[in-house]
């Protein structure tokens, strides 16, 4: 009977990419965990990864024992880069599955679109993807980069080290690029950066003719003053963004371009040579040289059966979500989330750039900010750390939207949007 | 640790120090003093790497280039032992060692023994400038054409001298050329009179180009007051030269565009315009084409690296037989139970469509593969003052090669007439003798394995990933329908038409906008005209 479900379900997620396939052996007395990320469709490209990756922390955490005594237990469902089915296949791991924390998507309007499940039915989701802030729900624990965790450090280091004066915001066009950009453009002119000095252009999800906009980049560029490109081109947009720059001979030492979407994984499918030193902005690189990473990028190729495979930023926010979560069912002595939320802050656990991260009141993370240069072997060189860790902020301070919003979700406050100028729960946003 | 940092602290110390000294005595180092600041790389940060490179660079000596190239290219390496600094050659696992200044062999050392001389952006920079000034005298004609290239990007009042001389020594035209503006430029920020900048100013409008603007706004932040006119005078000279220049450059865009929507187009003119079958698989046929490319050059890469400059002339055939033969197998297999049925032909091969795009996400997992660009594929070149890359030339040329090609074979062989026989009356041409299925068959083996030729030229400019074809499946629909269903011809001037105003557009409207309004566009003209730029005239229509 087992065997026959089982067949019959590998069969069907076979055909329909949107079938759940769960865990063959069901039991009572494991902790569920959902894994929530793309298997199919255009996200799968980048999502597929991070659920090999949580499948291998849970293998891990079974070999020492589980936790409280219990082996976990993954359920994995394929939300097929459907926007509105992240919300169902939400609802069917918590209602149907019973887990105890969802760990998944990867796209703001994914997260955007599970929102108001996790509220309802009070579970846990990890979101390990650097995101654009201006959000703070207490369902959600935010492991990826908050804007001033890459974007702030990225520009100050082009401003400082490479003396950029004049700016191209390029992005693609959807929520992440068009807020970090009006984060960066505020945060720009106030560092005296004239608005004729910058640059924004939007082009569409999946852009491949990019002769025009790189010819526009390099025309801005020839104005005498030393020019970069702040890129949040998302996805598989950046292959031909590369390849035409690298085509058209623009040479990082002439325009650098630094990017907060190309990690090691997207670097995969490009002959990187004409790429070497353009930069990219994250909180953790596989080129990390400390005994834990180490340690990580060995366990994952052994995982994985390959020794090509690449570890990337969202994984490692995964391996810090996924050990804070661990950490606050130790400290509730419970899973039901309700408990654990309130358990996670404050909760601090070695991340794999060599330090330590802490969960924060606004259930951000601090994180050390890295800026790498790519390198011919599709790596990174680490220029750039910051001294110390930065505190992801979520509201951000550069809006005159979000200046006056703070969060904390402890007791009594409790509240995901204070407004301090006004002293009232409630302001812009969510 | 400790020992070794005080030791590098004292060592850069007395590098500093000497060359101080030198400096003030001769020009000339010795090359013990040189050996020492090669190592003084190994451990300096980036500010004072910089300066030993600019110091590198002043010593005049050719001796240092190799070790320069090697920091540039990350092949530099310094060994955790003793602090020397190495060339490096991959040798197996290990790396082979060579002296950075004899170039002589120095043995072998295991990757962990080694550590790399980090370099960054600002560094990269420095060393291009310092390679530019030694090698000006070279004499290899690339080598001191690309050193005054060098010059010419990164121009200082210091160089002045070396150029001059140079330009003396120099007899090759293209290279003199190069180096009259580098020394116009070097001269701009130097503190030579008035007159002689006025001249200097003269040689880069001369010169013209979007390069020339960009070296006389850079000196206009930093000249005299009494340059200024004549440096505006110059840029707006230059931009007016431009402007022509500029709407070519669209065009071009635009037919590079419109040869990529050709391309895509194409093969689902013969399905789609010829057949009538709404074949939504369109475009997972241009995805595996793109994967035979990945294969054969996967295959190449490994057995005969060779061939790898051929890899897209034998990923050609291979991409045709393969894409060729999965669209025999799906016409056999599901579109000929469909024929006059065009909702369930829809909804048939849009399912065709996942069912491939999930196979090969299982195979070959949901990553982008890596299709390198051939040598001949890469770069660019400029034709008067048009920037042309190689790669979407040569596609310009392959989409037009299999137009024609094609429109060939419909129009002069056999197989051809049978085709448009069969799509003119079926029942007529079944009764002269021609089996109507097998032609149909491999009219959409055609259309597909023209997709998959797609598919090889794709590959080059864009991801090789499981949804590669799904880009592109919109656009070929709007080309055929807005070309004329049908027509071959129709295709071919819609492809282009929708490239050229697209590519206005996109400067003014931006490419989002650019897209929308392109659709807007389609919308109002097939209002117009039902039937699309070249319409079908005769029996056919009705049918």
């Amino acid at each position: 009977m087992k065997l026959k479900s089982y067949v019959s379900g590998a069969l069907l997620g076979a055909i329909m990419s949107t079938t759940a396939f769960h865990g063959a052996f069901a039991a009572d007395d494991t902790i569920k965990v959902g894994i929530l990320h793309s298997l199919s469709g255009t996200m799968a490209i980048s999502e597929t990864t991070l659920k090999d990756a949580m499948l291998m922390l849970i293998e891990e955490q079974n070999k020492k024992g589980g936790v409280l005594g219990k082996k976990l237990e993954a359920v994995v469902v394929d939300p097929a880069s459907d926007w509105p089915l992240f919300a169902e296949k939400a609802r069917e791991l918590i209602e149907k599955d019973k887990v105890s924390a969802v760990f998944g998507c990867w796209t703001s309007v994914s997260r955007k679109s599970v929102l108001p499940v996790f509220e309802e039915l009070d579970n846990i989701l990890f979101y390990p993807v650097q995101y654009e802030g201006e959000e703070s729900q207490r369902n959600v624990f935010y492991t990826g980069a908050a804007p001033n965790q890459q974007a702030i450090p990225a520009v100050d280091y082009l401003a400082e080290n490479e003396g950029v004066e004049r700016w191209v915001l390029a992005g693609t066009d959807y929520v992440y690029p068009r807020t970090t950009n009006k984060i960066l453009e505020a945060y720009l002119i106030s560092k005296g950066v004239k608005p004729e000095d910058i640059m924004i252009n939007y082009t569409p999800f999946g852009h491949s003719d990019w002769q025009t906009i790189v010819s526009d980049i390099k025309k801005f560029g020839s104005s005498g003053k030393k020019t970069a490109v702040v890129s949040t081109i998302n996805g598989d947009a950046n292959v031909p963004f590369y390849k035409e720059l690298g085509n058209q001979g623009i040479k990082a030492e002439d325009i650098p371009v630094v990017a907060f979407s190309v990690g090691e994984e997207e670097l995969a499918g490009i002959d990187t040579k004409p790429l070497v030193g353009h930069l990219a902005a994250w909180n953790y690189f596989q080129s990390v040289d400390n005994d834990a990473n180490a340690e990580f990028i060995k366990t994952w190729q052994a995982y994985t059966k390959n020794d090509k495979r690449v570890t990337n930023d969202p994984m490692e926010a995964h391996y810090i979500g996924f050990n804070m979560w661990i950490k606050a069912i130790e400290k509730a002595g419970t899973t039901d989330p309700d408990k654990v939320i309130d358990a996670m802050v404050g909760v601090s656990v070695p991340n794999l750039s060599g330090g330590y991260s802490s969960m924060l009141p606004n259930h951000h993370i601090t994180k050390p900010v890295l800026i790498g240069e790519i390198q011919d072997d599709g790596q990174f060189d680490i220029v750039y750390e910051t001294p110390g860790l930065v505190v992801g902020d979520e509201w951000s301070d550069y809006l005159p939207d979000s200046k006056d919003l703070i969060s904390d979700w402890r007791m009594p406050m409790n509240c995901g949007n204070f407004n301090v100028a006004v002293g009232k729960c409630g302001g812009k946003g969510s | 640790m400790f020992y070794r940092l005080i030791f590098a602290a004292f060592r850069i110390f007395f590098v500093c120090l000497s060359l101080a000294l030198s400096l003030l005595a001769t020009k000339a180092f010795a090359a013990d003093d040189l050996k020492a600041m090669v190592n003084a790389l190994g451990t300096a940060s980036f500010a004072q790497a910089e300066e030993l490179v600019n110091n590198l660079g002043k010593s005049g000596d050719p001796n240092v280039v190799p070790a320069l190239e090697a920091l540039s290219e990350g092949d530099l390496f310094v060994r955790k032992s003793d602090g020397q600094v190495f060339l490096t050659k991959r040798a197996g696992s290990k790396l082979e060692l060579i002296d950075p200044l004899t170039g002589a062999s120095a043995g072998e050392e295991a990757k962990s023994a080694l550590s790399k001389v980090k370099v960054n952006n600002s560094l990269r920079r420095a060393i291009r400038a310092a390679i530019g000034g030694l090698t000006l005298m070279s004499p290899d004609r690339t080598v001191r054409l690309q050193a005054a290239q060098s010059i010419l990007k990164a121009p200082s009042a210091d160089s002045l001298e070396a150029v001059e001389t140079a330009l003396a020594a120099e007899q090759d035209a293209e290279i003199k050329g190069v180096l009259e503006s580098a020394r116009a430029v070097a001269l701009l920020s130097s503190d030579r009179s008035l007159d002689d900048k006025k001249a200097a100013i003269e040689v880069i409008k001369e010169r013209g180009g979007r390069d020339s603007i960009s070296i006389l706004m850079t000196a206009a932040n930093s000249a005299d007051e009494a340059l200024r006119p004549d440096i505006d005078a110059a840029i707006t000279s230059i931009e007016n030269s431009l402007v022509f220049a500029d709407a070519a450059q669209n065009v071009w865009y635009g037919l590079s565009l419109g040869s990529v929507l050709l391309l895509a187009a194409i093969g689902l003119a013969i399905t789609f315009g010829v057949m009538g079958i709404i074949n939504m698989a369109h475009g997972e046929m241009v995805m595996l084409g793109a994967y035979s490319t990945f294969v054969v050059q996967n295959i190449i890469r490994t057995s005969y690296p060779e061939l790898f400059d051929w890899s897209l002339a034998i990923a050609l055939p291979v991409a045709i037989l393969v894409t060729g033969a999965v669209g025999l197998v799906i016409e056999r297999g599901v579109i000929r139970f469909l024929y006059g049925r065009p909702l369930e032909t829809l909804l048939a091969t849009w399912g065709i469509s996942l069912i491939l795009q999930q196979a090969v996400r299982t195979i070959f997992g949901p990553t982008n593969q890596e299709v390198g660009n051939p040598s001949w594929m890469s770069g660019a070149f400029e034709l008067g003052g048009l920037t042309i890359t190689w790669n979407r030339m040569w596609i310009i040329v392959f989409s037009l090669s299999v137009f024609f090609a094609l429109l060939f074979l419909l129009k002069r062989s056999a197989f051809g007439l049978q085709m448009r026989a069969v799509t003119q009356n079926r029942r007529m041409a079944s009764s002269m003798g021609i089996r109507t299925p097998w032609v149909d068959a491999f009219t959409f083996a055609l259309g597909s394995s023209i997709a998959g030729m797609a598919g090889v030229a794709l590959s080059q400019i864009d991801n090789v990933s499981p949804n590669l074809g799904q880009s592109y499946i919109i656009d070929s629909f709007m080309v055929v329908v807005f070309g004329g269903v049908g027509n071959l011809w129709g295709t071919l001037v819609g492809a282009f038409t929708l490239g050229i105003v697209n590519k206005f557009l996109e400067p003014y409207a931006g490419a989002v906008l650019g897209k929308i309004l392109v659709l807007v566009l389609i919308i109002l003209f097939i209002q117009k005209r039902p039937r699309g730029l070249f319409a079908l005239k005769g029996r056919a229509v009705e049918a």
